[in-house]
């Protein structure tokens, strides 16, 4: 379940590039990226919408030309070479793109031999996929027909239908249900296991924190990379969490605060962050608090550890600062 | 109730959209003047400049009269002066020629005798507009030197070739395979690719080892087989219904049409490449295909059109077709006979395709 089910990092680098950088008109979707993504992990791109998430994975992939910088992937030059890249990859696009008038094991069919398998192995790997994500049952039904998360599971089949080495999901659990989402991570760390490297994007930070490492992007421009374990550890910022049943009053109140970096309300909780400078923080909110003359006896302060979701915040609001 | 605010709102949302719809704005001012000019000014119905041969036996004073005459009328451009009746009859296999003149040595004598016509015109029937042309020719006068000199019998003998009965649909049903093709396999190709990009088929399929020429060629094929099914269709609809024959050899047919069907399927998988959604590749295989069926010598002689016409017409794939299924068809020509029709159409097919080839990328940008 956790990250840790991880195997050894293998050292070769599965994907590289330096200075990435796209550029759309005046929009720069993808800043001078920087990436060494190590073979047989799952590495994760978290942002927001807009991010450049699915323009970095274009770009590595060959589908988009970089406007400068170079990649290198699967020890192949990118874009120059990407036709050769092709057949040893894997790729979800972030909507359904099968064929949905034709069923289910007609799209593995007709995948398996633009992939160029011998009939043998197409027989054989269909086989294989339509077990592995059960999809049997659904064998002669249209994607019409079938549920996010099915659909989901027939798109990862026929991207690892081939038994590429590495597999670039954009935005794969953007349509399903959580427990759809829970089987598609376990689906993912399986394919791991035989090998295979993942560059998948996301914006739930429950699924960025699973990943081997992320990077988190925002604008165009990654803003902090590493394993998340580590990024939380290395935040530059303070947890302090308040309980109150005035929470939603105190929010506006704290947020005016200058040491404060956001608030978020969580139910009747209120976690704020703070400058990581700041040598009390507890007393700081203490006094804060005290000052906003609230009275309410059943409030609590304390310091807590920082979630995922604070890195990201953090990291965007660094970025925000810096500009 | 209509309330007119959102009713505005609505004509204001389609203003603005269409604003953006060039293609659109094309055919909105395109057509209506495309069709003007076609019909007004391209599609002349007072039939003139139809392509003739003469073979004159009598070389007198008499005879050259008669083709000065003849060429006076505006209705025929004498294109060949030939030496004997067999180049006649090749010529108008070929279609080169419509009609043939052939004045005999005993031209002068003739002329006096109320009982016999004083020459001939061969005309190539099967094209019923030509066939009328003739019809009045022979009511022509003869200006003479000295004297009007008025024949006593008829000017011309009209002898039909190809189409005794004077049928319309001995002409029509050949060059309708050309049409039913135009419109069927241009739309089919057209919206192909366009229909992929739309559902997102394309950016997975760009992403895996299948080349250009794969994908394309994959697309053409089965539709070439679709094209061979309409035309035995509509050639058995054609000879049972209203027993339009088949002159030349079937074989001849079907490597003509093959060859056409290849011509369109390419023109449509370039649309494909060019437009942005399924209608705008739509709209693009309507403007080919109006014109196509005005210009092409469907619906009105070839020659009669004005230069300009004729020029638009030659780049379109339906013309040399309609010229080399009716050859075959009607006049029995054989494919050595028709080659620059042939060789045009395959010129076609090749530069769309390579045109296609380049256009498409397997990129997203």
């Amino acid at each position: 379940m956790s990250s840790d089910s991880a195997t050894q990092f293998s050292t070769e680098l599965a994907i590289e590039c330096h200075q990435l950088t796209r550029k759309f008109g005046n929009l720069t979707a993808v800043n001078q990226l920087d990436l060494a993504i190590p073979k047989q992990s799952i590495y994760g791109f978290l942002g927001p919408n807009g991010s450049g998430k699915s323009t970095a994975i274009r770009m590595l992939c060959g589908l988009i030309l970089p406007t400068s910088g170079d990649a290198q992937v699967l020890g192949l030059q990118i874009p120059k070479q990407a036709e050769k890249l092709k057949k040893n990859i894997g790729y979800m696009t972030q909507s359904f793109s099968l064929y949905e008038d034709l069923t289910v094991i007609e799209n593995l069919r007709f995948m398996a031999k633009v992939y160029g398998l011998s009939g043998k192995q197409q027989s054989q790997r269909i086989q294989a996929v339509l077990g592995r994500y059960r999809l049997e049952a659904l064998q002669h039904q249209f994607p019409s027909t079938m549920s996010g998360g099915q659909k989901q599971r027939l798109s990862l089949a026929v991207a690892e239908l081939h038994q590429p080495k590495l597999l670039f999901l954009d935005e794969p659990t953007s349509a399903v249900d959580p427990q759809s989402r829970r089987d598609f991570w376990e689906a993912l760390f399986d394919l791991v296991n035989d090998g295979v490297t993942i560059l998948v994007s996301t914006h739930y930070m429950d699924e960025a924190e699973r990943c081997h490492q992320l990077a988190i992007l925002n604008q165009g421009v990654k803003v902090a990379d590493g394993a998340p374990q580590d990024l939380m550890a290395a935040i530059d910022a303070t947890v302090v969490q308040v309980e109150s049943h005035q929470a939603a009053k105190l929010k506006s109140s704290l947020l005016d605060l200058t040491e404060v970096i956001s608030v978020t309300q969580i139910g009747r909780s209120l976690r704020i962050l703070l400058n990581k400078n700041l040598a009390k923080p507890v007393a700081y909110i203490e006094q804060a608090l005290n000052a906003f003359m609230v009275c309410d006896k059943t409030l609590t302060i304390k310091q807590t550890e920082p979630s995922m979701e604070e890195v990201f915040v953090v990291a965007t609001h660094a970025q925000k600062k810096t500009k | 109730m209509i309330s007119l605010r959102r009713l505005f709102a609505v004509f204001l949302k389609e203003v603005w959209q269409l604003k953006r719809d060039r293609l659109t704005i094309g055919m909105i001012l395109g057509i209506p003047i495309m069709q003007v000019l076609l019909f007004g000014y391209a599609i002349n119905t007072d039939i003139r400049h139809i392509h003739t041969a003469v073979f004159n036996e009598a070389n007198t004073q008499l005879s050259q009269t008669l083709i000065t005459d003849l060429q006076a009328t505006q209705v025929v451009d004498i294109t060949h002066y030939v030496n004997d009746i067999d180049a006649i009859e090749t010529l108008l296999r070929t279609g080169e020629i419509s009609i043939g003149v052939v004045i005999p040595a005993d031209l002068d004598r003739r002329i006096q005798e109320p009982e016999r016509p004083a020459a001939q015109l061969m005309v190539n029937g099967s094209d019923p507009i030509v066939m009328g042309a003739a019809q009045q020719l022979t009511a022509m006068q003869l200006h003479h030197k000295h004297q009007p000199m008025q024949p006593q019998g008829k000017l011309f003998e009209v002898r039909n070739y190809y189409n005794p009965e004077r049928r319309s649909a001995v002409n029509t049903i050949p060059g309708l395979i050309g049409v039913i093709l135009t419109m069927t396999m241009v739309i089919f190709t057209a919206i192909s690719l366009v229909r992929e990009r739309e559902r997102g088929n394309l950016e997975l399929l760009i992403n895996t080892p299948i080349t250009s020429n794969e994908l394309m060629l994959g697309k053409i094929l089965p539709y070439i087989v679709i094209g061979f099914i309409q035309v035995s269709l509509v050639l058995s609809l054609g000879y049972v219904i209203f027993d339009v024959p088949i002159i030349g050899r079937v074989l001849d047919v079907y490597i003509v049409t093959l060859v056409f069907v290849a011509a369109n399927l390419t023109l449509g998988i370039l649309f494909s490449t060019l437009a942005k959604s399924q209608l705008q590749a739509l709209q693009m295989a309507i403007f080919v295909m109006l014109p196509s069926i005005l210009l092409s010598g469907f619906m009105f002689p070839f020659n009669a059109m004005p230069q300009l016409a004729q020029w638009l017409a030659e780049i379109l794939p339906l013309t040399h077709f309609v010229r080399l299924i009716h050859g075959v068809m009607l006049r029995g020509a054989s494919l050595q006979e028709l080659w620059p029709e042939l060789l045009a159409l395959m010129v076609f097919t090749a530069v769309t395709l390579l045109l296609a080839i380049k256009r498409f990328h397997k990129r997203l940008d």
